[in-house]
C-alpha cells in the first residue's frame, strides 16, 4: 500500500516525467548561469560568491514545488479516501516527503555539476557545496512540506508559503554556504543534524495540519 | 475476510459550520442491509453529517460508532486529474486489491472512456468513475453524497440498482440527496428536523 503510494507520489513529482515538470532544477541552472552575467566574470570573485548563489538558487527552487504539494490532493480528496482506508496523515506526509525529497533533491545534486562550473567553483569547493546540498535538501525538503500542509486551505497559500519558507530555512543557509567560506565540514555535520531533525518532525506537522485543514473547512 | 455483521450508529450527534449550529441530537442506527436516505436543502449539512459519520471531522457533540470498512462518494473523486481513466482507477484498485477491474469499469459504462485523461470527463462521467472506485472497494459501509447529481437517467436507474444490490448483500448505504432514489426498503429523514430552534441556536 505504502509502496503504491510512493509510486504515485514520485510520478506525480518527478521532473520530466510528472506534471511538475523540471521548473526547479532549471530555475536552478538559470540563477547559476545568470549570476556570471551580472556580476562579471572574475573568476576570484565568483569562487568567493559563487558557492552562496548555488545555496540561494537551491533555497529558492524549493519553494517552486510547494503550491502542488499538498493543496492540489486535498481538494481531490486524495488524503480523505487513503483516510478511510486506514492510512494516518503522518504515514501520508512521510511518504510525499521522501518523494518530494527525491524529485527535487538529486536532480538538484546532479544539476549542481553544470552550475558549480558556470560559477568556476573547483575542488574542495565542489565537494563541501555537494556534500552540503545532500546534507541539506532533505531540510529543505521538510520545511517546504510543513510549510505547504499548513498553508494548503488558505487562498494566497502559494504566497505565503515562499515567504515563510526563508525564514525557517536559514539555519541550514547559514551553515551550508558557511562550510563554503570556511572550507570546514564540521558545518556540514550541522546541517545534516538540521536536516534530520526536521525530515522527522515535518510528518507529524504536516499531518497534523491536514487533519485541522478538514475540521476547518 | 469474515467480518462481524456491519453497522453504522450516530449517537446524539451535532456538528457546526463555523460558528453555526447545523443540525443536534441526531440518533439512528443502521445494521446489515439497511439503506437510508438524508433529504435537505443546500447547506442544511447533509455533506457535514457524512464528512462527520466518516470520521474525517470531529463532531462538535455526541459520537459515531461503526462496525466495517468504510467507502465515501463526495464531490471529490480523488482520482488524478492528469491521468488516464483506467490507470487513475487502477491507483485505487491497487490499494483495494480489485480483482476484476474491467468488470466493474464495464457496469458503470466507463470501459470506453478508458484512456480518457480524467480531467476531460464531464460531471456525470466523473461521478461514475468515482462510484467505480467505490465499488471497487468492497466496503460495507457506503456513504453516499449526493450519488445522482450531474447523472443521467439511465445512470441514475444504475445507482438505485447498485444501492439495492449492495443491501441485498448486507451492505448499509446512506445516502445524502435531495432527489428521489428507487430503492423500496429505504428508510429516510430530513435532516432539517434535526436543526436547532432560533432560540436554541442563540443558546449554542
Amino acid at each position: 500500500m505504502i509502496a503504491a503510494l510512493l509510486r504515485r507520489d514520485l510520478a506525480q513529482f518527478f521532473p520530466f516525467t510528472g506534471s511538475g515538470a523540471a521548473l526547479p532544477v532549471v530555475f536552478f541552472v538559470a540563477v547559476a548561469m545568470l549570476f556570471p552575467f551580472a556580476v562579471g566574470p572574475d573568476a576570484n570573485v565568483m569562487a568567493k560568491t559563487g558557492g552562496g548563489v548555488v545555496w540561494i538558487a537551491a533555497l529558492l527552487a524549493a519553494i517552486l514545488p510547494l503550491e502542488k504539494l499538498v493543496a492540489r490532493d486535498i481538494a481531490l480528496g486524495f488524503f480523505d479516501q487513503l483516510r478511510l482506508r486506514g492510512i494516518t496523515e503522518e504515514a501520508m506526509m512521510a511518504v510525499r516527503l521522501l518523494a518530494h525529497w527525491l524529485s527535487f533533491g538529486p536532480p538538484l545534486l546532479l544539476a549542481t555539476f553544470p552550475a558549480a562550473a558556470l560559477l568556476k567553483i573547483e575542488g574542495e569547493s565542489f565537494s563541501i557545496l555537494l556534500l552540503g546540498l545532500l546534507a541539506g535538501t532533505p531540510g529543505l525538503a521538510a520545511i517546504g512540506l510543513m510549510i505547504a500542509a499548513l498553508t494548503a486551505s488558505l487562498r494566497a497559500g502559494a504566497a505565503l508559503s515562499g515567504l515563510l519558507l526563508i525564514p525557517l530555512a536559514l539555519p541550514i543557509l547559514i551553515f551550508g554556504a558557511g562550510a563554503l567560506a570556511r572550507q570546514d565540514h564540521i558545518s556540514l555535520g550541522f546541517v545534516g543534524a538540521i536536516s534530520l531533525g526536521l525530515a522527522a518532525l515535518a510528518p507529524f506537522a504536516a499531518g497534523a495540519a491536514i487533519r485541522a485543514a478538514r475540521e476547518n473547512e | 475476510m469474515q467480518a462481524p455483521s456491519p453497522s453504522l450508529i450516530a449517537d446524539n450527534l451535532a456538528c457546526r459550520r463555523g460558528e453555526r449550529l447545523l443540525f443536534r441530537r441526531l440518533s439512528f442506527r443502521l445494521d446489515g442491509g439497511a439503506a437510508c436516505h438524508v433529504t435537505g436543502a443546500n447547506g442544511a449539512g447533509k455533506t457535514t453529517l457524512i464528512r462527520a459519520l466518516a470520521g474525517l471531522t470531529t463532531p462538535y457533540a455526541g459520537t459515531v460508532r461503526r462496525q466495517g470498512a468504510l467507502a465515501l462518494l463526495d464531490e471529490r473523486t480523488g482520482l488524478d486529474p492528469d491521468l488516464p481513466l483506467a490507470r487513475a482507477l487502477g491507483f485505487w484498485a491497487g490499494i483495494d486489491r480489485v480483482a476484476d477491474r474491467q468488470a466493474i469499469m464495464a457496469r458503470l459504462r466507463l470501459a470506453a472512456l478508458a484512456e480518457v485523461p480524467v480531467r476531460y470527463l464531464s460531471t456525470g462521467q466523473k461521478k461514475r468513475a468515482a462510484l467505480a472506485r467505490v465499488l471497487g472497494q468492497a466496503a460495507p459501509v457506503w456513504l453516499l453524497d449526493e450519488p445522482l447529481a450531474g447523472l443521467d437517467t439511465a445512470s441514475q436507474a444504475l445507482v438505485g440498482e447498485l444501492v439495492r444490490e449492495h443491501c441485498s448483500g448486507g451492505g448499509i448505504a446512506l445516502i445524502a440527496s435531495h432527489q428521489p432514489l428507487d430503492v423500496p426498503f429505504m428508510t429516510s429523514f430530513a435532516i432539517e428536523d434535526f436543526a436547532p430552534a432560533p432560540a436554541e441556536e442563540d443558546e449554542a
